[in-house]
């Protein structure tokens, strides 16, 4: 078996950003304690969920201009993943809220929405469910996407910064730099963005290499 | 603009002369408030303002869905196909979104008379409310006629209008409910200028947005 490059590189990143995450040194602040170390694995799941989001939208409006049924499949994988890496998302901050807010669930306004977000997400996958007709169900599907995509935008980035929110860097808290004061955190934060970017990028381009097959086979 | 000039006229005189939608959403609303009232008239002291606010909102929300989830309905196969020979589709989408807003602030303005009727009204700043309420509906009509032009096409399936459109009026109703909110507590007009803004904004990037994809809707 052979990988390519950037598959080894997204092990070595992964390895590096585990070691280091568990067992490297961390800034020691008052209530966050070891649970910064969460850093890297829970807003490393945000930023690639709004990279796939993105990716599946880019494909959706190009499945729009070509018409060509691939790129439909891109758009769908890339939404799975997307909320795959959301899931997970809620379920790390879940933890790291536990032992931080106090509350595995804090009404927070940024937990809502994207909660809300998820939902819109959901349903694009119910509305896939709803046609028979490959070409129907892409298109219909797609123009919901770039919906949801821009409703998502307003969702995430616009809302909460209206409101008070617990998360670092919106309605009046400061942002996360100043927990990382000696800059130890942003080697291993960094290279954990992109080594999860990769991983998902991994796992969406088997999955649509499993989705291309499926289709040869049923057209045979 | 001719057009849609035209073809609003024809969604007026279709809507006037069977009085379908409009006598049973009117109905709807009527009744919903009056359930409301039953159950509140009996715990006066369960109705502070908040809830006055947001249930209101609420019915108005359930009623938009209601009502515009209908607005492809109406239209059989063939008569879509002979509005494909007559208008350009930007004109269709343009002409529905105008009728739509127009029905919703009707049933909005006839939903608030009633509702005042039956559960006091307790709002400091009317002409605010009732530019809160304005604006909302049409925010409702803007966002749920591409929903309902979708699901129309998913074979207008009543659950997958409320599935595919919660998600995507969220955002405006948290705004209008807190702009009417600050209507209703007196504040003075400048704080509710952030929600005004940005219920416009997601107005117009709705109706952008349906003018763009419509086309591609309709062609399936």
């Amino acid at each position: 078996m052979k990988l390519a490059w950037w598959k080894i590189l997204t092990i070595l990143i992964l390895a590096y950003v585990l070691a280091m995450g568990l067992a490297g040194e961390v800034p020691r602040q008052a209530i966050l304690n070891e649970t910064v170390r969460n850093l890297y694995f829970h807003v490393t799941m945000w930023f690639s969920m709004v990279l796939f989001l993105f990716m599946s939208l880019v494909h959706s409006i190009s499945y729009l201009r070509s018409g060509k049924i691939e790129s439909d499949d891109k758009a769908v994988e890339y939404v799975n993943t997307g909320i795959m890496f959301g899931l997970i998302g809620f379920v790390t901050g879940a933890l790291w809220g536990k032992y931080t807010w106090g509350s595995a669930l804090p009404k927070d306004p940024k937990i809502l929405s994207a909660a809300i977000a998820m939902l819109a997400y959901f349903a694009y996958v119910i509305l896939r469910g709803a046609f028979e007709d490959d070409q129907k169900r892409a298109r219909i599907s797609s123009v919901y996407n770039i919906f949801a995509f821009v409703i998502f935008n307003v969702l995430i980035f616009v809302l909460p910064r209206m409101t008070d929110t617990l998360h670092p860097g919106q309605g009046g808290n400061p942002g996360f730099n100043i927990y990382d004061n000696d800059n130890v955190m942003k080697p291993v934060f960094y290279p954990a963005i992109i080594g999860w970017m990769l991983l998902g990028l991994w796992i969406t381009t088997l999955r649509i290499r499993l989705r291309v097959v499926e289709r040869k086979l049923t057209e045979n | 603009m001719n057009e849609i000039r035209v073809l609003l006229r024809k969604e007026i005189q279709l809507e006037w002369r069977q009085r379908y939608a409009l006598n049973g959403m009117v109905l709807y609303i009527v009744s919903t408030v009056f359930i409301c009232y039953l159950h509140f008239n009996l715990n006066q002291n369960l109705l502070n303002p908040i809830v006055w606010n947001t249930l209101f909102w609420v019915i108005l929300m359930f009623t938009a869905v209601n009502a515009i989830g209908k607005s492809f309905a109406q239209d059989s196969e063939g008569r879509i196909l002979y509005y494909y020979t007559l208008a350009s589709p930007v004109s269709i989408i343009a002409s529905k979104i105008i009728y739509n807003s127009l029905l919703m602030i009707l049933l909005t303005l006839t939903g608030f008379a009633v509702y005042q009727m039956a559960m006091g009204n307790p709002v400091e700043d009317q002409v605010m409310y009732v530019l809160a309420l304005v604006l909302g509906s049409v925010g409702f009509a803007s966002v749920l006629t591409m929903i309902s032009a979708i699901a129309s096409k998913a074979g207008n399936n009543g659950m997958l209008m409320a599935v595919l459109s919660f998600p995507m009026v969220v955002p405006l109703l948290l705004m209008a409910v807190k702009f009417s909110k600050n209507a209703m507590d007196g504040l003075d007009p400048s704080v509710s200028y952030d929600e005004i803004a940005i219920l416009l904004s997601i107005d117009a990037l709705v109706v952008a947005l349906s003018l763009i994809l419509f086309p591609y809707l309709w062609k399936s």
